[in-house]
């Protein structure tokens, strides 16, 4: 037969830590992150930008299949869908190119409407799109696409 | 009186033109690259027998092109007019008297480019143009993107905070180039007077922050006449940017001089002023100024922006709050459970409990 000495302070201890999280949680909203193996893998997508942030802002498609993704603006405001690594950002924060037409990945949407577009990612990773015009992305206008 | 106050406001006047910006009432101010930085703004509502008496003013910057503003409005105007001459200068007298180092931007540089949306009224005003719109945020984007103004990206969210409340907005478009051929010089201002029958007064606050991004200030006086002493909502307060700087009954002679002003026969014998001045970031104007005038002390939460139509008020810091005492609570009962434990512990020795 073993005997085992009760630790009431380390008991102590952890309930108060876990009241101390409700306590936390009483007082402030938080989230926990999401992580990318939650995401769907999708080879369509509609993102609906609405008061000028993009809906979702996180997807994930697969490497090297034609992903079809439908941009719906709601807004009365004219917004851009640019995809791409930070050079091609950089690129267009400075850039003075009002319409992007015939680029799958930049992509301009009128007020109150919607456009598709088909793009193929041939490599895995991460890339960021954003409206790129004046102070949209400093309002929030940004996303990101995991590829795998 | 007449002449000490035209010499009042010719100093003003001189002021005016050495610290001459664009400032705007409560309105947002949108160019052809987005919304414009104002420096401080004043604007007066009056309110009396059911109607709100809103004068603002448009101030020629130079240059040429046009710069628009649209400001949301409780109701469908009963008249848009040119201004009186002094009015907004003499209510800072009132309030500021002038001291050397006094700014006093009173007036306010403007003017957008027109679109769609329903017109219910077009006038024009010197070298301003304005038109009262009826519809909702998109409309009234897509009108003002139709004359070539690109609205910044706060803007869908903010237009259809006030069209939820009142599809009613007024656009004033200020042509630089007209104004110059008219002659007029920079720091020139266009009052405009607007008439809105209304059951109680409101003004647009949100709207100053439209373009403002967390860092940047707005800094606003805002002048209240009415009937007796107004009941605001909400109250002005540290936390919400607002400073409640003058609440007094008008004086007979603001009264009498602002009565002899161009158009403002309509101010009473007798009145309660009231100045709130604004000093926020703009994150912080979240919300519009509901005033209660009638004496029942009853604003509207809708008005203010706290409440969305047939949707009531729920202020989820107080069950935050309650949430958090209740936790605090919790953690005292342990503690005293743990304290009574252990000395009944103590007493006894440590406890074994038999395993295996």
């Amino acid at each position: 037969m073993a005997v085992v000495v009760d630790r009431p302070r380390r008991r102590l201890a952890a309930a108060a830590a876990a009241l101390a999280v409700l306590v936390v949680a009483g007082g402030t909203t938080f989230a926990l992150a999401t992580a990318d193996d939650d995401l769907p893998t999708l080879t369509s997508v509609e993102i609906t930008i609405r008061h000028s942030r993009f809906v979702p802002d996180r997807i994930a498609v697969p490497v090297g299949v034609p992903v079809t993704i439908t941009l719906v603006n709601t807004d009365p405001i004219d917004h851009e869908w640019i995809v791409g690594d930070e050079a091609v950002h950089a690129v267009h924060r400075v850039g003075t190119e009002p319409l992007h037409p015939s680029r799958p990945t930049e992509v301009v949407v009128p007020a109150g409407e919607s456009r598709t577009t088909v793009v193929t990612f041939e490599a895995g990773g991460k890339l960021r799109f954003i409206c790129h015009l004046p102070a949209h992305e400093a309002y929030g206008m940004v996303g990101e696409v995991v590829i795998r | 009186m007449r002449r000490r106050l035209a010499t009042a406001l010719l100093g003003a006047a001189v002021a005016t033109i050495l610290v001459a910006g664009p400032t705007l009432a409560c309105g947002g101010l949108i160019g052809p690259n987005g919304a414009v930085n104002l420096l401080r703004t004043t604007t007066f509502a009056g309110y009396s027998q059911g109607l709100e008496h809103y004068v603002t003013a448009f101030q020629f910057q130079g240059g040429g092109g046009a710069f628009g503003s649209i400001t949301p409005l409780p109701g469908v105007p009963s008249s848009v007019e040119k201004g009186g001459d002094w009015t907004l200068q003499r209510l800072i007298l009132e309030t500021d008297p002038p001291r050397n180092d006094v700014r006093l931007d009173f007036l306010f540089g403007a003017a957008a480019a027109p679109g769609a949306a329903e017109e219910l009224m077009k006038v024009r005003i010197d070298a301003l143009d304005v038109t009262v719109l009826k519809g909702g945020a998109m409309e009234v984007g897509q009108w003002a993107s139709d004359h070539g103004f690109r609205l910044p990206p706060d803007a869908p969210e903010v237009l259809e905070f006030y069209a939820e409340r009142s599809p009613i907005f007024l656009a004033a478009v200020f042509d630089a180039d007209a104004a110059a051929a008219r002659g007029q010089a920079i720091g020139d201002g266009t009052p405009v007077h607007i008439t809105i029958p209304t059951p109680n007064p409101w003004v647009p606050i949100r709207i100053l922050s439209l373009g403002k991004t967390g860092g940047e200030v707005v800094e606003a006086d805002v002048y209240l006449l009415t009937d007796r002493a107004p009941a605001l909502l909400p109250a002005p307060g540290p936390s919400n940017g607002m400073r409640l700087d003058h609440s007094d009954p008008a004086s007979e002679a603001l009264l009498n001089d602002l009565r002899s002003d161009t158009g403002m026969s309509w101010v009473p014998e007798s009145g309660w002023l009231t100045k709130i001045a604004i000093d926020a970031n703009a994150p912080q104007l979240s919300f519009d100024l509901a005033i209660d005038a009638s004496g029942a002390n009853q604003p509207s939460y809708v008005q203010a922006g706290l409440e969305r139509p047939g949707e009531p008020f729920v202020d989820n810091r107080a069950a935050q709050q309650l949430l958090t005492w209740g936790a605090m609570l919790a953690v005292g009962v342990l503690l005293a459970g743990w304290v009574l434990r252990s000395a009944a512990g103590t007493a006894g020795g440590p406890r074994l409990r038999p395993q295996g």
